[in-house]
């Protein structure tokens, strides 16, 4: 059901910060909403890390709670010095991940 | 006490009642300024002939979602919609790209005129309504259920393709009768609180309730709208059914007539208002 949009700009400078853009789509089902007509909890269902490589390095991670919201919308910067691949990882408590990938040329 | 604390009070009634509850809040709030006056520039594109869109009530913060087309989580639905526009489904084989061919030309403009009067049914009939009679009757597929996320996206995927259109339904003709119902609809009292749509939306727009600023109701071009509330894109009779419920009334159901008839009321205050869909909302 993940369905994720990266944004990442196509060139930059050498040295530029950049700022990249991501949206994930998940309910993020925080644990406490009841189903209407059971009355029963629904089961906590959420991306609970979300992490960053450039060329392999982490750069930015984050770990989520039950308070974010559904398809949840991260943006952060990083500073460039040479061309290479973006790759985003969300992990799903379930163990599942969804990935995206993104190119950059520096020049 | 505050102007606005005074002016729900002049409401009379019941609604006098249900005003000094929220006293409290309105002098709080009273200081500061609203949102809709802090956006000049964007003034022009979202005010009509003094008619002011939802966008106009919203949070500077929430317009900045509107106006990303990346963060806002409404486009999810527009891509989703993208897609089921050329998927096959049902006995005929067929998908919607088979008859209507490149959505981008065949449905731009399609969102403004709905509700509109079909012969054939005898009454209006609304846009997820209308795809899902094509989907029965020339796919042979089954309708989609209200409000699930099919339908939600094929509608806001054409709602997306007339971006930035002006609203413009038809309530002469045939229609009228129709327009004539749903105007009644909206300045009909129902419920415990014993209000009508047009106590808030008319009488007191630009007013707060508690933190939350009125809008004038003219919903037209924005719906099906991301709601950060419902943290996903929901249909206006989903917001319908929202208000009746704060009335205190029992709600209508999702495409029933009365719903039908007052979006035809509704469409019509947001004549000349842009199209917003997918617009984000509170």
């Amino acid at each position: 059901m993940a369905k994720a949009r990266v944004k990442v700009p196509k060139t930059a400078k050498a040295g530029d910060v950049i700022t990249i853009k991501t949206l994930i789509k998940h309910k993020m089902e925080s644990g406490n909403r009841k189903d209407k007509k059971t009355g029963k909890k629904i089961p906590r269902h959420i991306i609970d890390k979300f992490t960053a490589k450039y060329n392999g390095e982490v750069f930015f991670s984050s770990d989520w709670e039950g308070g974010v919201s559904a398809n949840p919308y991260c943006a952060f910067t990083c500073k460039v010095d040479k061309s290479g691949d973006f790759e985003f990882v969300w992990h799903d408590e379930k163990g599942e991940e969804y990935k995206a990938t993104a190119k950059i040329t520096v020049g | 006490m505050s102007r606005k604390g005074k002016n729900m009070t002049t409401g009379g009634g019941k609604l006098a009642a249900v005003a000094a509850g929220f006293l409290l809040a309105a002098g709080f709030v009273a200081g500061l300024s609203t949102p809709a006056s802090a956006c000049e520039e964007c003034k022009g594109k979202y005010e009509v002939e003094g008619r002011k869109s939802g966008y106009l009530f919203s949070n500077p913060e929430t317009r900045a979602i509107q106006d990303d087309d990346f963060a806002n989580g409404g486009m999810l639905w527009v891509e989703k919609g993208a897609e089921l526009w050329n998927k096959v489904d049902g006995k005929a084989g067929k998908s919607c790209a088979s008859c209507h061919g490149d959505a981008e030309e065949s449905m731009k403009g399609v969102y403004t005129v709905y509700p509109k009067y079909v012969q054939e049914l005898g009454k209006l009939e609304n846009l997820e309504q209308r795809i899902n009679r094509c989907r029965e009757a020339n796919m042979g597929a089954k309708a989609w259920k209200w409000e699930s996320d099919d339908l939600l996206a094929m509608t806001t995927y054409i709602g997306y393709l007339s971006r930035g259109m002006p609203m413009n339904v038809k309530i002469d003709g045939p229609a009228a009768p129709f327009f004539e119902k749903g105007k009644e609809e909206y300045f009909k009292r129902r419920g415990q609180l014993d209000m009508a749509c047009k106590h808030c939306h008319y009488d007191h727009a630009g007013q707060y309730i508690r933190a939350d600023l009125i809008s004038e109701g003219r919903g037209g071009g924005a719906f099906p709208a991301y709601r950060l509330k419902w943290q996903k894109i929901g249909s206006l009779h989903r917001r319908f059914k929202g208000c009746n419920k704060q009335i205190r009334a029992q709600p209508y159901k999702a495409g029933s007539d009365e719903y039908v008839n007052l979006e035809l009321f509704v469409k019509w205050r947001s004549r000349g208002l842009p199209v917003e869909v997918p617009a984000v909302r509170r």
